[in-house]
């Protein structure tokens, strides 16, 4: 994954005003709500959601497929083995040899496939539509997190594309050397491993002088002040009810459809 | 008093008394013995041989020196009166490298940062970034993004930022080493501006000593033995005389003095070896390309220098050339003289043909070590090249490097000269007709350079082509051969 894809797009315009608390809470609502049970009806209506927010969000379908398309797979493979290995329920659907898939079966694949991908949306819309120094000041802020922390967390985020440009630069310069990808399996495993290791040592040397250069600017006191205030507004409490809303309107869906399953139970 | 001068604050009297340090770990001290006094408002040019501590005495008056486990103190170092550490942002503090110092995203912020860390009430914050930009000239919008920047401008960024503490004495740690020209200048002008505005103390250490002779009224010349070697006005210390020779020998460029190298080479035209033409480089496969249609012959036994403005994609031209990167269009072949038994496109030699006929030594030399030992790292190449090599040249290019007495040190741990000519030294280990080198020169100390150009122009007088990437008009003088010029996405070749 390169580091683009990491970069928020920032371009939806309503919820970008919204502090990343808000959207934050949101999130975890939904999340929990889902970890509750295992079932496709919850698993289809939060998905349903979020695909229905996504225009609001500025997040286009192309461009998240693109960023997330491994997510896809795996869930797609998950459900198939899934359905492939469940208790076999109800009628038989499909029976080829070893494959045997009936209808309980299928429809706990269904339900995995969907949950995986329900789950994982929250947080990827979280980190695609909120700008991180957005998101330390209000974990720092708002949440009253330790400002070292979260400030180190930001700096450390900056210097992973800086260390993507540096394993290609390691790369040409090993291949300089006479590392070449003519090698056999062994050599290549070898040689990437030996990269590796070179990343790790400038990642170092580089996360020291940064530290040297933060401290040099006065950081690490005990109390600071914010150039940014995060603050909180009617949009914030309205982003939160949404969250409330789907979390809730899955639970609710899942019991009436008696499809609920809840993982302690 | 204009509301400018009324927020300056007072210029920082700094005062030192035998004092000395040790880092945790070492036996010896890394500067000792200094009696120091600076007063408020003066601007001293901090020099010395390296190893002689500058860097040192800069990260004490900075108050980044810590106690403990980091290392041992003796004597006194004071601000003001006060110990450096308890002096938060009293000092502001510039380092060498561009790329580390920038902490967050957009400009406006990075300027904050410092003034959030004192705690600076919010209103008073926004005020100092507004200055402090427009004090080292950064007319950028405050939601610029820091990546988008020159190596000058985020050296102006970094100053500015510690600018936004107001700090009562200002310290720049080679802040122009890793910069071209334009970058220099920019950076150099930005200090004298806000110098004048706040009338803060400086201290500034860089091995360039023209770029700062004029804008300095003190020069102190630390001894790498402990205490000061020489003390007074730039005039008197860097004129002719004991002092100056004792600083050129110490590696520091002295105005009006250069290295003597020998001199010019008579003019290269040996046989040609690599041709390019119609060639369109780009870094990445899907991103903008940096040059277009570049048509250059590479011969034998003469000197290519590739110049221009940073980021003019003069790096992705010599990586192309030397067969590491895959050109966007056009062709590049290889010569029978230089191809020998290997196929006339140098992009399908294996890795271990390419390293007996193209050298590419990188801008970081650590990139390019690859074992636990000088000696290993040396012979890496000619064991990639055969099972059983001649090791005969090996020692000849230690010998010629004086890498001798280090050929069982850990190349990481060797100093910074040292690491760079272990890096010509492992691609001469495969005799390759051509070398590429990226940036040879920058932040080397005078001693470090002649050695270089030395050797480069024995090996031009052996036949070797040398294509380096470079800023530094003395470099290009003293090797001599053509010139190709990068701007705009096309290259122009000057010849002499």
């Amino acid at each position: 994954m390169s580091t683009d894809h990491l970069t928020p797009v920032l371009t939806g315009k309503t919820l970008l005003r919204a502090n990343p608390v808000s959207k934050l809470f949101a999130a975890v609502v939904i999340t929990l709500a889902l970890m509750a049970s295992i079932d496709w009806v919850s698993a289809a209506v939060v998905l349903a959601c979020e695909l229905v927010l996504m225009p609001l969000l500025g997040i286009s379908a192309v461009g998240l497929a693109r960023r997330i398309w491994p997510l896809l797979v795996a869930a797609a493979i998950g459900a198939y083995g899934t359905a492939l290995l469940a208790e076999k329920t109800g009628r038989v659907l499909l029976d080829v040899g070893p494959l045997l898939f009936t209808e309980g079966s299928v429809a706990a694949g269904i339900a995995v496939g969907l949950r995986g991908l329900a789950l994982a949306l929250p947080g990827i819309f979280l980190l695609l539509t909120t700008d991180p120094t957005d998101l330390a000041d209000a974990l720092a802020q708002k949440l009253r997190l330790p400002h070292r922390f979260v400030l180190g967390a930001l700096a450390s985020l900056r210097l992973v594309g800086l260390l993507v440009e540096e394993w290609e630069s390691l790369g040409l310069a090993r291949h300089a050397r006479g590392i070449g990808s003519d090698g056999s399996i062994v050599a290549r495993t070898r040689n990437l491993l030996g990269q590796s290791f070179g990343l790790i040592v400038q990642a170092i040397r580089r996360a020291t002088r940064l530290a040297t250069a933060m401290e040099a600017r006065g950081f690490g006191g005990g109390t600071r002040t914010w150039a940014r205030e995060s603050t909180l507004a009617p949009l914030d409490a309205a982003v939160a009810a949404v969250g409330l809303l789907i979390a809730g309107g899955a639970v609710t869906a899942a019991v009436l459809a008696g499809t609920w399953n809840f993982i302690l139970s | 008093m204009t509301p400018a001068q009324a927020s300056s604050p007072a210029a920082v009297h700094v005062r030192a008394r035998g004092w000395g340090w040790r880092h945790g770990g070492r036996k010896a001290f890394a500067a000792r013995g200094l009696d120091l006094d600076i007063r408020p408002g003066e601007r001293v040019l901090l020099l010395g041989a390296s190893g002689a501590g500058k860097s040192t005495v800069l990260s004490g008056l900075a108050g980044l020196l810590g106690t403990g486990d980091e290392g041992e103190q003796e004597g006194e170092l004071l601000l003001d009166g006060a110990h450096p550490a308890e002096a938060r942002g009293r000092a502001g503090l510039v380092l060498q490298d561009p790329e580390t110092q920038v902490v967050l995203a957009r400009v406006g912020d990075e300027v904050a940062f410092a003034a959030e860390n004192l705690s600076v009430p919010r209103e008073e914050i926004w005020r100092r970034v507004g200055r402090a930009l427009d004090d080292v000239g950064l007319d950028l919008p405050l939601d610029h993004p820091t990546t988008a920047l020159s190596g000058g401008q985020k050296q102006r960024l970094a100053l500015a930022s510690v600018l936004a503490m107001e700090p009562g004495l200002l310290l720049l740690d080679e802040p122009t080493a890793n910069l071209d020209p334009e970058g220099i200048l920019e950076v150099r002008d930005a200090v004298v501006r806000v110098l004048e505005r706040t009338g803060a103390t400086l201290v500034v250490v860089e091995h360039r000593v023209a770029v700062w002779a004029d804008v300095v009224d003190r020069v102190v010349v630390l001894d790498a033995g402990g205490g000061v070697l020489a003390d007074g006005p730039p005039g008197t210390v860097l004129a002719e005389g004991p002092t100056r020779d004792r600083l050129a020998a110490a590696g520091v460029w002295v105005p009006g003095w250069q290295p003597d190298v020998g001199g010019p080479l008579p003019a290269g035209g040996g046989e040609a070896l690599l041709s390019a033409s119609g060639l369109t480089v780009a870094r990445t496969k899907r991103g903008p390309a940096a040059v277009e249609d570049l048509g250059i012959e590479v011969r034998a036994a003469g000197a290519l220098s590739i110049t221009g403005p940073n980021g003019a994609g003069k790096s992705t031209a010599a990586l192309t050339l030397g067969a590491l990167l895959r050109p966007r269009a056009g062709r590049l072949e290889a010569s029978a003289a230089l191809a020998g038994t290997a196929d006339g496109n140098p992009f399908r030699w294996r890795s271990s043909e390419l390293v007996q006929r193209i050298g590419t030594v990188f801008q970081e030399p650590e990139h390019q070590f690859l074992t636990a030992t000088v000696g290993d790292e040396l012979e890496f190449g000619p064991r990639r090249v055969s099972g059983a090599p001649d090791l005969r040249r090996v020692t000849d290019v230690a010998e010629r490097l004086r890498l001798t007495h280090l050929l069982k040190a850990n190349p990481f741990t060797l100093s910074g000269g040292e690491k760079r000519r272990l890096s010509v030294a492992t691609m001469l280990a495969t005799a390759p007709r051509i070398l590429i080198l990226d940036e040879p020169t920058f932040g080397q100390d005078a001693g470090t350079w002649a050695e270089l150009v030395t050797l480069l122009r024995e090996l031009i007088d052996d036949g070797v082509s040398v294509l380096s990437v470079t800023h530094d008009a003395d470099f290009i003088a003293a090797l001599g051969g053509a010139t190709l010029h990068i701007s705009g996405g096309a290259g122009r070749l000057v010849t002499r």
